[in-house]
């Protein structure tokens, strides 16, 4: 019995080994889960990016849901994402918060005249602060605030209809919008 | 000729045993030499979270300098490391942190290397046994105690 057992543990041992490097195969580092999530979305006020002497804060957007998106003109993923960006901003009336960041104002302002604005407004975070408040590690990303003023979910990279319709779409319902 | 050859190892070894004190800021951040090690252990210790595979003292990404200010911002402020920690784990999760905290969901991590030790020793004692007990069971000659 026991010497069955001795046998049998290391082979045990190995497929449970084997499970989670199966597992780890299909994880992707670059996605780092965000604490935020569930959590009171950060306050910020920047310099609205069209009019500096304005600002921007997501506070004015508290009450319904809303979506922070994080771009630059320096970001090749970010242009990938933008048609996308335009057709939430023309399908449904969920306000787009734009922040720009670590950008030259001049690009930012003719990528939106050559491209299209999908956005509600923007704000300049030219130092990068708000980012950080928002555990931005790599743009583009895109927030889902719900009316609660809580983050329902974040999503890491280009944004896509299928993400649109598969994370953001589900957890949008719930919030009567 | 050998002087050439000698300089060349002398200045190789030099750069190597450098590398330690390079920092990537061009200045020091604090005039106090406590505050600045208190500083790079900090950097050394929080992950770049672009550049996965350095600290944010390695790395010179946008992301990695804009933490590093935080970092100098916040200690100028008098806030302990523990603080400081705190405030990045809020945003990035315990991803930053090169060591694991100890939480329940990290026992087995920590827990681990003492683990597979015992199991090691555990294995160890019963091979050993087992052998020693097959030993005693062969005829005499075999064990070597007595002379054929």
């Amino acid at each position: 019995m026991m010497r069955k057992l001795l046998f049998v543990l290391p082979g045990i041992a190995f497929i449970l080994l084997a499970a989670f490097l199966v597992q780890g195969l299909f994880l992707d580092p670059s996605r780092i889960p965000s604490p935020l999530i569930g959590a009171p979305a950060p306050q910020f006020a920047l310099p609205d990016l069209a009019d500096s002497s304005r600002q921007v804060s997501n506070r004015d957007w508290t009450g319904s849901p809303y979506l922070v998106n994080v771009w630059g003109t320096w970001c090749a993923g970010c242009r990938e994402e933008h048609e996308v960006l335009l057709d939430i901003a023309r399908d449904s009336d969920l306000p787009i918060l734009g922040i720009n960041w670590k950008d030259q104002r001049e690009l930012a302002l003719r990528w939106l005249a050559e491209l299209g604005n999908p956005y509600s407004a923007v704000g300049a975070d030219l130092e990068g602060r708000v980012a950080i408040d928002w555990g931005v590690y790599g743009a583009p990303e895109t927030f889902l605030v719900g009316a609660d003023g809580r983050v329902l979910w974040k999503h890491i990279g280009p944004l896509t209809l299928e993400a649109w319709r598969v994370d953001f779409l589900p957890r949008l319902a719930g919030q009567g919008s | 000729m050998i002087s050439r050859g000698l300089w060349l190892a002398v200045w190789l070894l030099l750069s190597i045993a450098g590398g330690d004190a390079m920092a990537i800021d061009s200045e020091a951040a604090f005039e106090d030499p406590a505050m600045q090690a208190r500083y790079e252990a900090l950097n050394r210790e929080l992950r770049c979270l672009v550049c996965q595979n350095q600290s944010i003292a390695d790395s010179n990404a946008t992301l990695a300098q804009d933490l590093r200010r935080e970092v100098r911002e916040m200690m100028a402020e008098g806030r302990d490391d523990a603080d400081i920690r705190a405030f990045m784990t809020a945003r990035y999760g315990d991803f930053v942190l090169y060591e694991p905290p100890l939480a329940p969901r990290t026992w087995l991590l920590w827990a681990a290397p003492g683990l597979l030790v015992v199991i090691g020793i555990l294995a160890a004692v019963l091979v050993i046994r087992r052998r020693a007990r097959s030993l005693e069971n062969e005829p005499p000659e075999l064990r070597g105690e007595v002379e054929p």
